[in-house]
């Protein structure tokens, strides 16, 4: 099978060289006419919380701060996703454009790319970048600067709050919310931080208007989304994708004809069984479609061969590697889902451990401080409870 | 304006002011909700998940000292899904830690084994984590030991070390199933910048953070028929021991502190107040050389403003901090050190007793002081000057190995001599203190009239506002003094290290130009010490401090230089303030460390 046969789109990806007009005629519009543009397109947060952006960028407009700032989230943390590193080489100006109208709106002087650390090679052609964008500015008269923030390496970095501590110098954790970066976020004033892909999307609703974007996708997921599929997959890659599509077709399309399960949103998403794939649809509504990714764009796909108590078990030691360690659910949680299910496994405790560790997980989606350990439980549970045979024998 | 927001708990309507967190609403209506990285004294963490509450309507449970209140909220506080989870959490916390209680020093005092005694945390609960751990016990200092697989990581011990002493030397290292509070570079505590003020060991729920008891080795010395044991007591023991036998906080316990301590074996039961209306005597002398140094002589190797030096807590933080500030030190050494060198000299010559054999017991508010007596420096008797220092929690402790029942103890009196004390003496359990104290005598020294202030109470130093400031013209000086005429003398408090800092760094800047400056490590003063009973909070420290002024009015004695075994002790034995003697016994010096 090639790529050719399947049905893609191009919004993203696409190279327009009109940064400077679509940037004229957006920066002139009254700011209620963007943001309302921005909520009737129905665009979410691509970094996986899904929060619709144009009232991400109102809320934080209408709180008052001596200083505001734009932050792009370019953390990608998640174990196989690649797509904001091909979004920022490829199309790096429709980011900038879209921090640079938010930076209008909300009215910040300052914005910065939190870039992941191993995209340290990015660094030189997006300064490049950005002196002629600031050139570009200058000319549309709009006082607006971007700099570049090398992230730490740790996963949690990439949750918002956590982000900000870092680039405060302190160590990366997450806050408690509220309050909300709009209220409080870098150096405790109101920041919009968006993620990449989110950003890029913008640029396209400033060009062709919300209609465009609003008519892709199915009810609460509009527009296009970029994903990174990989694992049983004779194609891997990134491929822009629209919303509603159900599992049957991506797998019928993507699958190498043996895939049993599919991993929707990485280590923090769901995992499908095929018994479900025709009933699930990929989009924010639903349960196990993830509203909650804590970033989204990963597909894997596990044919037959696979273990999918070692797909769990990967996961696992992600997560205990990866928690913050400060709260309770998720620090001592995750090490307890991890010896639990080896536990079994060796037959050191019974089958029915698996319950009290599913009640575990429960408890850690609803206590959690962050994002991180509140998702544990959406591959944990998805795994356990259907594939269950396969944790015990 | 703060306006107030209406909301139900568990059906009870409450009305609190915007910003109010849930917690301290349910407390309002005198709703327990249980905490543990929660403290009054720390910026609110939100890291341990016990105080989870369900919102009616809500998905997942809200962290109760984290989340302000909202117009129209309901809240469960004790619904199925709020018990089963924190129970689940509370079993996750006990899961990482090596619970073996029956052998813990906080047996009994300790927050997790409470809230797992509530819950019933059974053998049924998690897999234990402790033999999948490598952890560290940190014996190494002679105040704190630091035990990290009792530790649920709750952070007060870090939010403690930087917040209220702004030394941070504590942080989290690592993440994930690593993480875990350590110091610079995981060294052990005694080689960092910890100053040993033990304000984390007063806020750890757990076991993990305790001080080093020296209780056995004061037994074994009271069982020991050769050796004269001499105990001294300093100031706020008096007025906090109760608190850890079962009495309220701001209970005065002098009286039977004394006849427990001549109940437990000790032989000569004395009063560090004794040496604290010492201090003043040579403080209060080496201020006013200073002035004179400086104002007469024009003599620009003396340094001002003079800071107090009685808080072993705060030399330590001098000395790592700001080490070019060493000579703005009072050289007078703190009263236990005084006493301990006079102990095994004065005393010990006064009693016909031979020093070699005589085993030197502080009971202090304080562990920093562990360090300070083991200091090279604290041998001026030719013996080390105190042997063994107890917090008032160990005091506590022995009294109840012994099986006194305190509360039912009739009042005794201290042994004489140096066990007669002042007012002023007291008051140097709360912060501002010692500056009253000082200036009770250095403006009578001047003037030989009283202090223009009612009744001897210096208010302005009094309170526990985090740094104060004073004046005192000086009119009509005795001839000695005529120098001081209509000198403005300037005088500062702080209490808390980061206090401290603040108050040393104006002084670096250039920015205060106050002749002396009283610094106590601890928030309020030793009366909230590093060895006080736990737990404490701004309320307790409040109780405590009425309580200290309180004894000082009850005194028939109010100002140091009026104290006659002070009076006796220049005559017979010392000649003079800032004499030989003096320096000998009663004067030190300080050394530079480093930043880290
Ligand atoms: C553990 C964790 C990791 C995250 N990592 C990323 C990331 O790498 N990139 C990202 O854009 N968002 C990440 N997020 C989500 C951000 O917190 C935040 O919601 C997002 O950047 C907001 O942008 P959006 O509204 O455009 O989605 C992460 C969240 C969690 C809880
Ligand atoms: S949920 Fe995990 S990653 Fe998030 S704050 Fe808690 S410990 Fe840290
Ligand atoms: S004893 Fe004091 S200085 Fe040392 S770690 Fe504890 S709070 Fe910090
Ligand atoms: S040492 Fe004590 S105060 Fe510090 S994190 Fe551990 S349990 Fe909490
Ligand atoms: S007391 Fe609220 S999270 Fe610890």
């Amino acid at each position: 099978m090639s790529k050719k046969n399947l049905k893609r789109l191009d919004l993203i990806f696409k190279n327009e060289f009109d940064t400077e007009a679509i940037l004229a005629k957006t920066l002139v519009r009254s700011h209620d006419e963007i943001i309302n543009d921005l909520i009737s397109s129905g665009l979410k947060g691509r970094g996986g919380a899904g929060f619709p952006t144009g009232l991400k960028w109102k809320l934080t407009a209408d709180n008052p701060g001596d200083e505001k700032y734009v932050i792009c989230n370019a953390d990608e943390g998640e174990p196989g996703t690649f797509k904001d590193r091909e979004i920022l080489s490829s199309v790096p100006h429709k980011v900038l454009a879209g921090m640079a109208v938010c930076a209008k709106i909300i009215g910040a002087k300052k914005g910065f790319i939190y870039l992941r650390g191993e995209y340290k090679f990015l660094v030189p052609e997006l300064n490049k970048i950005l002196d002629e964008f600031h050139a570009l500015l200058d000319k549309l008269d709009l006082a607006f600067r971007v700099a570049i923030f090398l992230g730490s390496g740790a996963y949690i970095c990439g949750e918002e709050s956590a982000l900000f501590e870092s680039m405060e110098g302190k160590r990366g954790e997450p806050r408690n919310k509220p309050p909300f970066p709009a209220q409080k976020g870098y150096k405790n004033m109101p920041t919009v931080i968006n993620n990449v892909e989110t950003l890029a999307h913008t640029y396209s609703i400033f060009k062709y208007g919300p209609e465009k974007f609003r008519d892709l996708g199915v009810k609460d997921s509009r527009g296009s989304k970029v994903f990174s599929v990989s694992g049983d997959t004779p194609i891997p890659g990134i491929y822009e994708l629209e919303f509603g599509m159900t599992l049957q077709k991506f797998v019928d399309d993507f699958g190498d004809g043996d895939a049993k399960a599919v991993q929707v949103g990485g280590a923090s998403g769901f995992c499908v069984p095929r018994k479900k794939f025709s009933k699930t649809v990929i989009g924010y509504q639903g349960k196990l479609t993830g509203v909650s990714l804590p970033t989204g764009g990963s597909m894997m796909i596990f044919n037959s061969s696979r273990s999918m108590y070692n797909v769990l078990h990967n996961y696992l030691d992600f997560f205990v590697e990866e928690s913050c360690g400060q709260c309770t659910p998720c620090r001592v949680g995750t090490q307890q889902l991890l010896l639990g299910v080896e536990a079994v496994k060796k037959g050191e405790k019974p089958s029915s451990y698996l319950d009290k560790l599913l009640d575990l997980a429960e408890t850690m989606r609803i206590t959690a401080k962050c994002g991180l350990g509140q998702s544990v439980a959406n591959s944990f549970s998805s795994i356990v409870e259907n594939f269950r045979e396969e944790m015990i024998y | 304006m703060s306006e107030k927001i209406n909301l139900r708990i568990d059906n009870i309507a409450v009305s609190v002011t915007e910003g109010t967190t849930i917690l301290d609403a349910a407390k309002k209506i005198n709703i327990r909700i249980p905490t543990l990285c929660y403290h009054e004294d720390l910026c609110v963490a939100g890291n341990c998940r016990v105080c989870m509450v369900e919102q009616v309507g809500s998905d997942r449970l809200l962290p109760s000292c984290a989340m302000p209140v909202a117009e129209g909220m309901e809240i469960l506080t004790n619904s199925l899904k709020v018990r089963n989870a924190r129970k689940k959490i509370i079993e996750l916390l006990v899961s990482e830690h090596r619970a073996e209680c029956t052998t813990c020093y906080k047996n009994g005092k300790c927050e997790l084994q409470e809230l797992s005694s509530e819950y019933i945390v059974g053998e049924d609960g998690f897999i234990d984590l402790i033999p999948f751990k490598d952890y560290t016990i940190d014996l190494f200092s002679p105040s704190i030991i630091k035990d990290d697989s009792k530790c649920i990581r709750c952070q007060r011990c870090i939010r403690t070390c930087a917040e209220l002493q702004s030394v941070s030397a504590l942080t989290v290292s690592h993440k994930g199933d690593q993480m875990k509070v350590t110091s610079f570079f995981e060294k052990p505590m005694y080689e960092v910048v910890c100053t040993n003020c033990g304000q984390c060991v007063n806020r750890c729920p757990t076991g993990a953070l305790t001080e080093r008891t020296y209780i056995d080795h004061v037994w074994a010395a009271i069982n020991d028929d050769r050796k004269h044991v001499v105990v001294q007591t300093a100031p706020a023991v008096r007025i906090a021991l109760g608190e850890a036998l079962g009495m309220p906080p701001g209970e005065i316990v002098t009286g039977k502190m004394v006849a427990a301590l001549r109940r437990l074996g000790f032989d000569s039961v004395l009063d560090t107040n004794f040496t604290a209306d010492l201090t003043i005597i040579e403080e209060g002398n080496e201020l006013l050389q200073r002035l004179k140094k400086v104002l007469v002589d024009k003599d620009e190797s003396v340094k001002l403003p003079m800071t107090t030096s009685c808080s072993p807590g705060w030399v330590k933080f001098i000395e790592h901090v700001f080490p070019e500030f060493l000579e703005h030190v009072s050289t007078a050494k703190s009263p236990q050190q005084m006493f301990g060198a006079l102990a095994k000299t004065f005393y010990a010559e006064r009693i016909d007793a031979d020093p070699a054999e005589m085993v030197s017991v502080s009971v202090m508010p304080c562990t920093a002081k562990k360090f300070e007596a083991d200091r090279p420096e604290m041998r001026s008797s030719g013996y080390k000057d105190v042997d063994y220092v107890l917090t008032t929690r160990e005091l506590a402790l022995m009294i109840k190995q012994a099986g006194i029942d305190f509360t039912s103890l009739p009042d005794d009196d201290y042994d004489s001599i140096m066990g007669v004390s002042s007012g002023a003496a007291v008051i140097f359990g709360a912060t501002g203190g010692v500056m009253e104290a000082a200036l009770r005598t250095a403006y009578e020294v001047v003037t030989g009239r009283e202090v223009p202030f009612e009744n001897l109470n210096i208010e302005p130093v009094r309170g526990m506002d985090n740094v104060r400031e004073a004046t005192i013209k000086i009119e009509n000086p005795l001839p000695d003094w005529a120098f001081l005429d209509g000198v403005e003398l300037k005088t500062c408090v702080a209490h808390g290290l980061s206090n401290a800092k603040k108050v040393m760094e104006a002084v670096r800047a250039g920015a205060a130009d106050y002749h002396f400056i009283e610094i106590m490590a601890c928030p309020g003063g030793c009366l909230g010490g590093g060895g006080q009973p736990i737990p404490t909070s701004p309320e307790i420290r409040e109780k405590r401090s009425e309580a200290i002024y309180l004894e000082d009015e009850l005194k028939v004695i109010r100002k140091s230089h009026e104290n006659p075994e002070i009076v006796m002790i220049y005559e017979k034995f010392l000649k003079e303030p800032l004499g030989h003697k003096s320096h000998e016994l009663l004067h030190t010096h300080y050394k530079g460390r480093s930043r880290y």
